[in-house]
């Protein structure tokens, strides 16, 4: 393989990993708070079809992620009203939502199936970007790809960094101490959740627009699932979820190249390489029980009644 | 103090039982309420759409036929689901055990392809069945052994069932005289299931289905095995406390759902189909789990739930044959079908309450 | 109910109820707070004088927590008034609250174990983003009080003594007007009693107002100045604690004098129950304790209590009896001379154990599910299954017999377990595990949180299991309660378990020392 293969790799790596990077960062955020949301499939689909036909209609990427983020948003608000306001079980709802993603997006999607868009144009940055091989290694990307790490360093600061970070925290770990001390354990949890639909949403935007600029029906693919699984993978730390996600938009990759090698294996197996690394992934994480259990916020999925406290 | 709300939300004192009951047929009412309302908005006509989708598909023998046929997997998964569910294991990669069943039931059709054996159709039962329970095994081993959570596990498992499937269909089970179309050959008659009723294709694979529903309502409702799933759901603590063994509550949950997508998997190609085909299930496997949820986890609910459902599948088919509805709407109905149905329940343990109620006193 | 070494204050007390004629800070007009299934305040006054102690005392269930989590503004009452320093207000939240001077200490600490001490300080205030002076302030302000604090410890890793003090710190270095303070005692060892109520009279005579809430009747006619009596709800008198007698305290509490168990101890020929020799377990993650060779046997007949502070390793003692914790050495537990250290739960429970756990709902019974159900929880083996099935008859039948026996008051077995109160509940499922005629019964916080009147009924029903010879083993923090029901102790401290000791032969104090690991072969350094 040529270093300019191997560089033509990593490059694309990052390009497959950013929508798991959007997605897992919401869901990051949604679960710090204690509300786990298994609806990053449907929202991320959700978000996807909204972002493609505004990108269709206006040729506007800015409004296409606008719109896309909106999407996603409103999709995590059903099920924020569902499990904040009603109480209703968090895995129940999560996988209503993704069925109700999976159909919505199907259906709002039908004029568009399988027409294709220009993409997102790489950013060309004087100088830097010329500059051999860092160039296209780091300066290379389009503008989602750069903002995707501004939100990562984002979330990372306002978590560790700010009081409203450690309260979002702190709600997380006990709704009933932060009850106690005044905080609205119901109202923060609205902002988490509907901060991850919103994610979710740029993130299918990324899939739909940037990625493989063209509507299929599903094409969100699993990736929100595999988002979640990320999560988990990452203990619940931001910058791991990033690790993770360039290493999932690897094996994503090398299933292409695999095939470019001339090894001869058929497709489907190949296909499978991402579904079965979570699978891995997840066993490695999880197998010991304590690193889970210390990482993972205390109220992570347990319904919140204020009134019975 | 101060700010007067016109309603009040508060906790009932006991949870209202007959809530149980009523909360899914509100959640059904609901969602044909929307359905108007999304029928009206893609400029139909609300009344004809309404009619061409929940009635002309069953307004004679051969549609209540076709909505048995449906239903049948639907109540057979939802069954197996539902018994893991109540012990809050959650397999929803009821689809890919879905297709591994098919795989396992359908290998063997092929494999005695020329027999006339009346023992290759149990044969092909008993395979889907195991080929269901081993892909099923995989989360619960994950689960028990590496605390690997199951949903994701089963979740992914799908996509690799379903592309193994397509695996074969593409290779080694191709029909070579299928014009180069992903399928196999079709079956010879003795895997195929008889019809049971003339004029209708309603097939043998329905009494399984049915048994289900009985077997499970023993299972669920009556046995000791039934009652420590359901501590084990609804308090892990206290069945840990009673002395449960947790990890069989994982394993049977898991392999109930395993054992029940095999057998509608099988059913599914020996009946309906008729040959393996890359696609052997438009989403019973999801569906299911909103069968088993609106249909309370209780064999008696998901009966009737999957009939809805089943209709619901139907009603697509109609829908887009007479008024070029798109098929996606039911994916729509589905989907808002479990969140009335999640809303409503919110009414079992809570209640509004308009103005203040003159006060009782003790507890 | 005697008192441990503390003296009686008159001075102080004569000095605040000369004061009468100023404006309270704080008078609590009406107050009236409805649930849909309770009236847990009915129309209550309440006035409290500057640099008042004001005693809230009442049983369990009779409503003081939810009237001081009104003053705190948590919850919202339907009808009444707040005068604070002679103005009517409506407390919005609590950090409006704080910003008029008023502090709560909670019974059920409002901490978060994963934030260090500083950040937990920090979210009880408001606008505070400045660590580095805050700490500071921590430590200055704790020293004052001579209640050290570290600010940089995470909180998971503090004692319950300590993580009260981490409460009771953000409340001080808020200057409060008004610190109210609810059963802030369980928690401590006597010695530390005394010195908490040290720490009350000093801020008293600076003019602080504490509401000190509490169902020990010595406690309140040691330190405070006036009490307000709450039963059900409802106020049932004023009284200066000091000119009243712990049964006139009582009688307006419970409405009648404090019941008494009795004993009448058979002479049993005591055969080893319970052996456990030379028994440690390393923590199973950074939220617990290490078991550090424990030794302890209990006989037939008789019953030994565990006196200890919560989390020097209660859960984890519990947890490796009753068979949640395996042991690699079947016999590092032997219950009715059968090796079990490598049992699971179900199995111990067929060598004749039975348990009664601390966390009722969700553990000791199924929110959920009705009488009948949790009836059968732990006694199906009692022959309560055939060929798998539930044989629903039978069930019911050990289920009301279980109701009647134990004064379980429902309405019938069909009733939901969660519309019981935590009284009754707690008589079931004492009731299911004795009735079940276990030879070996752990007893884990047998009357925590329940009223007076369960509670005698529980620990006499523990009293008669023993006189019928069977073993008791009782896991609690309150002292009183050891003493009343138990033959022998050991005190449990930082994982070490103490030398036996027969209750006679032992006072509060000593036990009090102990607690803090100050025995024979116990952990070195105080844990306080």
């Amino acid at each position: 393989m040529s270093a300019d293969t191997i560089l033509n790799i990593l490059v694309a790596t990052i390009a497959a990993g950013t929508p798991l990077v959007y997605a897992a960062l919401g869901e990051l955020v949604t679960e710090k708070s204690g509300v786990l949301n298994l609806g990053v499939e449907g929202m991320m689909l959700v978000g996807a079809i909204s972002g493609f036909i505004t990108m269709a209609k206006t040729g506007s990427l800015f409004l296409a992620v606008v719109c896309g983020m909106t999407a996603g948003a409103l999709m995590s608000l059903v099920f924020a009203i569902l499990t904040l306001y009603l109480m209703a079980n968090q895995v129940a709802s999560g996988l209503a939502l993704t069925i109700f993603g999976i159909g919505l997006s199907a259906f709002m999607g039908i004029k568009y199936t399988s027409v294709a868009l220009n993409g997102v144009p790489e950013l060309h940055i004087p100088i830097l970007s010329d500059i051999p091989i860092l160039g296209r290694l780091v300066f290379s990307y389009d503008i989602l790809i750069y903002l995707s790490l501004l939100i990562l360093a984002g979330v990372a600061w306002f978590l560790y960094k700010t009081r409203a970070g450690t309260i979002l925290r702190a709600i997380g770990e006990s709704p009933k101490s932060g009850h106690a001390l005044g905080f609205s354990v119901i109202g923060i949890r609205y902002l988490a959740v509907l901060f991850g639909g919103a994610m979710a949403g740029i993130g299918g935007v990324y899939v739909a627009v940037a990625y493989t600029p063209m509507w299929v029906e599903g094409m969100v693919a699993g990736r929100g699932w595999v988002a979640i699984a990320l999560v988990v993978f990452a203990t619940w730390r931001p910058l791991r979820v990033m690790v993770g996600a360039y290493l999932f938009g690897g094996v994503t990759i090398a299933q292409f190249h695999i095939q470019g090698l001339g090894i001869e294996i058929p497709s489907q197996f190949l296909s499978m390489l991402p579904y079965l690394a979570t699978i891995a992934v997840l066993v490695i994480i999880s197998r010991d029980k304590n690193t889970i259990r210390v990482n993972s916020p205390a109220s992570l999925g347990i319904t919140y009644h204020p009134e019975n406290n | 103090m101060g700010v007067k709300l016109l309603f009040k939300v508060e906790p009932r004192p006991v949870p209202l039982k007959k809530m149980r009951y009523l909360s899914p047929l509100i959640a059904a009412v609901m969602m044909l309420f929307s359905g108007l309302i999304i029928f009206s908005m893609l400029g139909k006509n609300p009344a004809i759409a309404f009619h061409a989708f929940f009635i002309e598909p069953v307004n004679d023998f051969y549609g209540l036929g076709e909505l048995i046929i449906k239903a049948s997997p639907l109540m057979l998964i939802g069954v197996g689901l539902a018994i893991g569910f109540r012990a809050n294991i959650w397999n929803i990669g009821a689809e890919g055990q879905l297709a591994m069943g098919a795989v396992f039931g359908g290998g063997i059709a092929l494999y005695f392809n020329e027999s006339t054996s009346g023992f290759v159709l149990p044969a092909m039962f008993i395979a889907g069945a195991v080929g269901g329970m081993l892909w099923a095994s995989i989360p619960a081993f994950l689960k028990t052994r590496f605390n690997a959570n199951e949903i994701l596990v089963s979740l992914m498992l799908n996509y690799v069932a379903i592309l193994f499937l397509s695996l074969l269909i593409h290779g080694p089970w191709k029909d070579p005289q299928g014009y180069g179309f992903p399928q196999s050959i079709l079956f010879s008659d003795s895997a195929l299931l008889p019809v049971l009723i003339e004029g209708t294709r309603l097939h043998a694979g329905v009494i399984i289905s049915f048994a289900a529903i009985g077997v499970g309502w023993i299972f669920l409702l009556r046995s000791f095995l039934g009652y420590q799933l359901q501590v084990s759901g609804l308090a892990i603590n206290a069945a840990s406390y009673a002395g449960f063994k947790y990890k069989k509550m994982i394993w049977i949950g898991l392999l109930a759902g395993g054992l029940a997508a095999g057998l509608a998997g099988v059913s599914e190609i020996a009946g309906p189909i008729g040959q393996l085909l890359p696609s052997v299930s438009p989403g019973y496997g999801f569906a299911a789990i909103i069968v088993a949820y609106v249909g309370r986890l209780h064999p008696g609910g998901i009966f009737l739930s999957s009939l809805l459902m089943a209709l619901l599948y139907l009603g697509g088919e109609s829908g887009q044959m007479n008024l070029d509805l798109p098929s996606a709407v039911t994916g729509i109905f589905q989907g808002m079908l479990l969140f009335y149905l999640l809303a409503a329940d919110f009414l079992i343990n809570f209640r509004f309450r308009w103005k203040s109620i003159p006060l009782r006193q003790g507890i | 109910m005697d008192i441990i070494g503390l003296k009686t204050n008159d001075g102080t007390r004569k000095r605040k109820d000369t004061e009468t004629g100023a404006v309270p800070r704080l008078e609590l007009r009406g107050m009236t707070k409805i649930y849909p299934s309770v009236i847990a305040n009915d129309s209550i006054d309440i006035k409290v004088a500057s640099g008042e102690i004001h005693a809230v005392l009442g049983e369990n269930g009779a409503g003081k927590s939810t009237l001081m989590k009104a003053i705190y503004g948590i919850v919202k009452p339907d009808r009444g008034e707040i005068l604070w320093e002679g103005e009517h207000i409506d407390i919005i939240n609590p950090a409006h609250a704080r910003k008029l001077g008023i502090g709560m200490v909670f019974q059920h600490f409002s901490l978060f174990e994963t934030l260090t001490v500083v950040e937990n300080i920090a979210l009880g205030m408001e606008n505070q983003n400045d660590m580095e002076k805050l700490s500071k302030r921590i430590t200055q302000v704790s020293e004052k009080y001579g209640l050290p604090l570290d600010p940089e410890r995470l909180v998971h890793s503090l004692p319950v003594g300590l993580r009260q003090r981490v409460e009771i710190v953000r409340c001080l270095i808020q200057k409060p007007k008004l610190l109210i303070m609810d059963e802030p005692t369980s928690v401590l060892t006597p010695q530390a009693v005394w010195k908490m109520f040290e720490t009350l009279r000093k801020l008293s005579e600076e003019g602080c107002s504490i509401l000190y809430i509490s169902h020990k009747l010595y406690e309140i006619k040691e330190l405070c100045h006036k009490a307000t009596i709450i039963r059900d709800g409802k106020v049932t008198g004023y009284a200066n604690p000091a000119d009243e007698t712990p049964s006139s305290l009582a009688r307006m509490m419970i409405g009648k004098e404090l019941p008494v168990c009795s004993q009448d101890k058979p002479d049993i020929n005591g055969q080893k129950c319970l052996e456990i020799s030379r028994l440690s377990k390393k923590k199973a993650d950074q939220f617990g304790t290490d078991l550090n060779n424990i030794s302890l046997t209990i006989n037939s007949g008789e019953i030994l209590g565990i006196a200890g502070i919560s989390g020097n390793g209660q859960r984890e003692l519990t947890n490796a009896v009753i068979g949640e914790w395996l042991s690699e050495k079947p016999e590092d537990i032997m219950i009715c001379g059968n090796p079990a250290g490598n049992l699971d739960p179900g199995e111990r429970r067929k060598l004749g154990l039975g348990f009664v756990p601390e966390e009722r709902l969700g553990r000791g019974v199924v929110p959920g599910m009705n009488l009948l159900y949790n009836y059968l929880l732990t006694a199906h083996r009692h022959n309560l299954i055939n060929w798998g099935l539930i044989l629903f008859k039978k069930t019911s039948d050990f289920a009301k017999k279980c109701i009647t026996s134990f004064d379980v008051k429902c309405g019938s077995i069909d009733d939901q377990i969660t519309s019981l109160s935590g009284g009754n509940i707690q008589k079931f499922i004492t009731g299911r595990e004795i009735l079940q005629e276990p030879k070996l019964l752990f007893v884990s916080q047998p009357t925590w949180g329940v009223d007076v009147g369960a509670a005698n009924v529980i620990r006499q029903s523990i009293i008669d299991l023993r006189n019928q010879g069977t073993a008791v083993m009782v896991v609690s923090e309150d002292l009183d309660e050891l003493f009343e029901i138990c033959d022998r102790l050991v005190v449990i401290a930082g994982g070490h378990v103490s030398p036996c000791l027969n209750v006679e032969d032992t006072t509060k104090e000593e036990i009090g020392l102990w607690m803090n690991g100050m025995f024979p072969g116990g952990p070195a350094e105080s844990l306080n």
